[in-house]
C-alpha cells in the first residue's frame, strides 16, 4: 500500500524542474533578444515548424527503433492535412481519431 | 487600438481558445496516463502530483517514473531529464524576439509554462498577430498545465477504471496536435521547407541515434535547410 503522502521523491521532481526550467528560461531572460541579426531570427521564426513536425514525425514514424508507416501515421498527416484545409487543429485532431480507428478497423476486419 | 486591429485580435483569440479545446483533451488524456503509470510505479500522490507541478513536462515524466520503476540513480534520472527537455531551449528562443519588451517577471511567469503544446498554441498566436499576446500567452500555458494537474491527480486516484487510449483512438492525439500546429506554421516554402526537413532529420535521427535527441536533432536542421530555401527564392527572383 502506497502511503498517498510520502514526500521521498519530490527532491527529485525539483532537481529535474531546474534543468528543465533553465532551458525554458534562459533565452527568455537573457538581455538583447529583440537585437538579433536578421538571420538569427529568420532561423528562430522556422523552429516552430520544424520542431512540431519533428515531434510529430518522431512519434508516429518509428516505432521500437525501426521506420514505420501504420494507421497512426497516415491517420496524423490525414488529420493535418484536412486540419488545414478546414483552418481548424480541432477539426483535424477529430480527423485523425476517427482515420486512425477506421485504418485499425480495417487492417483488423 | 483601431478597430480593425481589435477585431484582429478577437479573432486570433477565438481561434486560439478553439485550438486550445484539443490542447485541453490532450492534457487530460494524457495527464491521466500518467497518474496511473506513477501510481503503478509506486509513487505515492504528492510525489505524483510534485512531478505535474514542478516538473511539468510529459515525456521527461514518463521517462523519470520508469526509470524509477527500475531503480535507476538519480543522477541518472536527472540527467535524462534535462536532455529531454532541452528542446525546451529552441522555444524559448523563438519566442524571446516577441517577449522582449515584457517585463522580466512576467518572462520567467512564462518560461514556467512553456511545454510542447504550450509553444505550439503561442507560437501560432504570435504567427496570427505577429507580435505575442500576453493574455494569449498565459492561456496557452494554462490551457495545459490546470487540466494536466487535475488529470495526473485523476488518474492515480482512479486511472485504473479508465479505458486504454488507444481502444478509442486518442493515442493519435498528440502527435496530431503536433502536426496539425506545425502546418498551421506554414506560410512559406522556408517554413515548409523547415517543417519536411525537421521531420525527416527527426526520424532518422530516432532510428539512428535514439529518440530522445530525435527533436533536438529535427529542431536545429530543419531551420538551417529552410534559411537556404529562402535564400535560393531570393536568389532566383
Amino acid at each position: 500500500m502506497i502511503d498517498p503522502l510520502r514526500t521521498d521523491l519530490v527532491p527529485l521532481a525539483i532537481l529535474g524542474g531546474i534543468g528543465t526550467y533553465a532551458a525554458r528560461a534562459l533565452p527568455l531572460l537573457a538581455p538583447g533578444a529583440d537585437r538579433l541579426p536578421a538571420p538569427v531570427l529568420a532561423y528562430l521564426r522556422l523552429i516552430g515548424p520544424a520542431v512540431l513536425g519533428a515531434i510529430a514525425a518522431a512519434n508516429v514514424f518509428v516505432a521500437d527503433s525501426s521506420l514505420r508507416v501504420g494507421p497512426e501515421a497516415v491517420a496524423v498527416v490525414v488529420g493535418a492535412l484536412i486540419g488545414h484545409w478546414r483552418g481548424s487543429l480541432l477539426v483535424g485532431m477529430a480527423a485523425s481519431v476517427i482515420a486512425v480507428l477506421l485504418l485499425r478497423a480495417t487492417i483488423a476486419a | 487600438m483601431s478597430s480593425a486591429a481589435a477585431n484582429e485580435l478577437r479573432a486570433a483569440r477565438r481561434r486560439l481558445a478553439i485550438d486550445s479545446i484539443g490542447i485541453w483533451v490532450l492534457a487530460a488524456v494524457i495527464g491521466t496516463i500518467f497518474g496511473f503509470t506513477a501510481r503503478e510505479g509506486g509513487l505515492s500522490l504528492v510525489e505524483t502530483a510534485a512531478f505535474s507541478a514542478i516538473l511539468f513536462a510529459g515525456a521527461s515524466q514518463f521517462a523519470a517514473v520508469g526509470l524509477l520503476a527500475v531503480a535507476a540513480p538519480w543522477a541518472s534520472i536527472v540527467l535524462l531529464v534535462w536532455l529531454l527537455n532541452a528542446r525546451h531551449f529552441l522555444y524559448a528562443a523563438s519566442i524571446a524576439p516577441h517577449a522582449a519588451a515584457l517585463p522580466r517577471r512576467v518572462r520567467a511567469g512564462l518560461a514556467f509554462l512553456l511545454t510542447d503544446e504550450a509553444f505550439a498554441l503561442t507560437s501560432a498566436h504570435v504567427a496570427r498577430l505577429g507580435r505575442i499576446d500576453l493574455p494569449g500567452a498565459w492561456y496557452a500555458g494554462l490551457a495545459i498545465f490546470v487540466p494536466w494537474n487535475l488529470a495526473t491527480l485523476a488518474g492515480w486516484l482512479a486511472g485504473a477504471a479508465l479505458p486504454d487510449p488507444a481502444t478509442i483512438g486518442l493515442d493519435v492525439v498528440f502527435p496530431a496536435s503536433m502536426a496539425g500546429l506545425a502546418v498551421g506554421l506554414v506560410r512559406d516554402r522556408a517554413a515548409l521547407a523547415a517543417l519536411a526537413a525537421g521531420s525527416a532529420a527527426a526520424v532518422g535521427a530516432a532510428l539512428l541515434v535514439n529518440a530522445s535527441a530525435a527533436v533536438m536533432i529535427g529542431g536545429l536542421l530543419g531551420p538551417l535547410v529552410g534559411l537556404v530555401v529562402a535564400n535560393r527564392s531570393r536568389g532566383a527572383q
